[in-house]
């Protein structure tokens, strides 16, 4: 982007006006977490007393280990991430199945049947909230893990990525796998899925980044501590005792330390599936 | 290009056909019971109300439909949501907008801003909620007695709420639109600058155009999530005060009881509505738009 006027001036120094405005709005983006930070390590009588300061003050680190042991979050942490976990699997499962169905094989109301699965994307889970939490209590499942997981064990939006990404295999590999003798389950395994390897992660991280965060659903299917899922127990120990709260935002803390991680690790692949369906609609 | 499907040998039209169906029946099993047979209950309980016990239930009819979509708490639940979604919505796509701007270009360290940029997208609604109660509580926020979105009147607390869901879709905003930015091909950009537009100019008349089907994608998203919200409005204020904040979903949340479900059930298809519109919208936007580009 250099013009004659800037020419030969080193970059960094040239684009001191862009450095200075990404700053400023990474600050802006970044002052609520620092304000949460602050928060939780400043010991919070002096923290009310002397009103609420930019820095940390009588920095006290143990407030992680009292949120941890008093909101029993191990117990909530464990079952959220058994929750992810069947979650998770189960979709990629009968996603890959449905979605082969759909893009390689000839069945009669093949069309009439992908047209009322698509549907089901404008029945989301707060539409069908109330009938669902009846479902559950008549099938004796609130305060139970099939009661958790249950409503998300398929999901439309899955079985629409993967069937694209089928789709796409080029056919010279289709041909190739039909000359190699290859059925249906060896082409899917050898051939399908690992051509799709990018589609698949991107599905499976963007599933568990989901039903890792899931508030309303499991906030009401259970009743009971014991079954609260991390969301929900946070609620418990954050905004219900605001006397405590710094124990509350530290909370809030540890229970976003694993989404972090998975973002850190796999940024490349969670915006890749994020941005699915963005560009060129 | 429909390319053929792939067979074997031995495989049959018949045989096909029902390795077609049955690699489709654990899915279906699945949205069968929690998303078919829901709206359908979703209706029964519009037109029948049980009583208090959930012993009986007496038919109501369709008049009981129209009772609840033309009263009070429903069209107060419809126009607080709507301003949610004017609060978060425009907000939303601006700053989106302006961040990938601002990050799209060749810098060295540009990735770190990037990163920090859509950090937001891996923020469950809970912890967003948690982190804006630490600012904007009337009792314990830094920021509680800023009267244009203080919590602790009914005249600007949805505001003060709409802060949680603008701060956490940011990150999704910003990576949405930078992806629509990165997929415009640089020649187009170098030669609107050759023609001699400006970068206002380059702006609005070549980058916002082409962009249009991601803003729009973003748009619809936006909106969805806006008639959705609930963790903000349970967490900050609990619908209050003098339920400023009790948003469709957060009535039809508070509407388990067997004296309320019809009310809620009916509520719910309202909302179901609502999504659908909107859906239709994208749909026949996208449609003129392909025309437009021919």
């Amino acid at each position: 982007m250099a013009t004659d006027r800037t020419r030969g001036v080193p970059p960094v120094v040239r684009n001191a006006g862009w450095y200075v405005l990404l700053t400023a709005l990474s600050l802006l983006v970044l002052y609520p977490v620092w304000m949460t930070i602050v928060r939780a390590i400043s010991e919070p009588f002096v923290y009310i007393q002397e009103g609420q300061p930019f820095f940390p003050v009588a920095v006290d680190w143990g407030v992680f280990g009292t949120a941890w042991a008093d909101g029993a979050m191990g117990r909530s942490m464990l079952l959220t991430t058994a929750v992810v976990a069947v979650i998770t699997v189960a979709q990629l499962v009968t996603s890959t199945l449905a979605a082969y169905s759909f893009a390689y094989l000839r069945f009669p109301f093949k069309n009439v049947l992908f047209v009322l699965l698509i549907a089901t994307l404008l029945l989301p889970i707060e539409v069908t909230l109330l009938t669902n939490v009846r479902t559950i209590r008549e099938l004796e499942w609130l305060n139970s893990f099939q009661g958790l997981t249950g409503p998300f064990l398929a999901s439309a939006f899955g079985i629409f990525l993967l069937r694209q990404g089928f789709l796409g295999v080029p056919s010279e590999l289709r041909d190739a796998a039909r000359l190699d003798g290859f059925g249906h389950l060896a082409f899917l395994r050898k051939v399908a899925l690992p051509v799709n390897r990018p589609i698949v992660g991107s599905f499976v991280l963007i599933t568990a980044l989901g039903a890792w965060n899931n508030y309303l659903w499991p906030r009401a299917a259970v009743t009971e501590e014991r079954w609260e899922t991390i969301q929900v127990a946070l609620r418990r120990i954050s905004v219900a005792r605001p006397e405590r709260f710094n124990v509350g935002v530290a909370a809030a803390i540890v229970a976003s330390i694993p989404i972090l991680v998975l973002l850190v690790v796999f940024q490349k692949q969670i915006i890749r599936g994020l941005t699915a369906g963005a560009v060129k609609g | 290009m429909t390319a053929p499907a792939v067979r074997t040998r031995r495989t049959s039209p018949a045989r096909e056909a029902l390795l077609g169906y049955s690699l489709l029946v654990p899915a279906f099993v699945v949205l069968g019971v929690f998303a078919y047979y829901p709206l359908y209950r979703l209706v029964h309980y519009a037109l029948y109300r049980p009583n208090r016990f959930a012993t009986r239930e007496v038919y109501v009819g369709p008049s009981n439909i129209s009772d609840v979509l033309g009263g009070d708490e429903f069209l107060d639940g419809l126009w607080i949501t709507v301003k949610y979604v004017l609060y978060t919505v425009p907000t939303g796509l601006v700053l989106g907008l302006l961040l990938a701007l601002a990050a799209h270009r060749h810098l060295r360290g540009i990735k770190v801003y990037q990163a920090i940029f859509s950090s937001t997208v891996a923020t469950s609604v809970a912890v967003a909620a948690i982190v804006f109660f630490g600012l904007v509580n009337p009792e314990i926020g830094k920021f509680g007695d800023v009267e244009f979105i203080s919590l602790a009147r009914a005249e600007s607390a949805l505001r003060g709420v709409a802060l949680t869901s603008i701060w956490q879709n940011i990150g999704l905003t910003f990576v949405i639109v930078l992806a629509g930015l990165q997929a415009v091909p640089d020649a187009v950009i170098e030669a609107a600058r050759v023609d001699g537009f400006g970068p206002v100019r380059r702006l609005f008349r070549v980058t916002l155009p082409l962009i249009s089907p991601t803003l729009l994608f973003l748009v619809v998203i936006l909106l969805i999530f806006g008639f959705q919200a609930f963790a903000p409005m349970e967490l900050l204020t609990n619908g209050g005060p003098a339920r400023s904040t009790e948003t469709l979903v957060f009535k039809i949340f508070r509407r388990q009881g067997p004296a309320q479900i019809s009310e809620g059930a009916v509520m719910a298809l309202g909302l179901f509505g609502l999504t659908f519109l909107v859906t239709l919208l994208q749909l026949t936007l996208l449609n003129r738009r392909v025309h437009y580009g021919d």
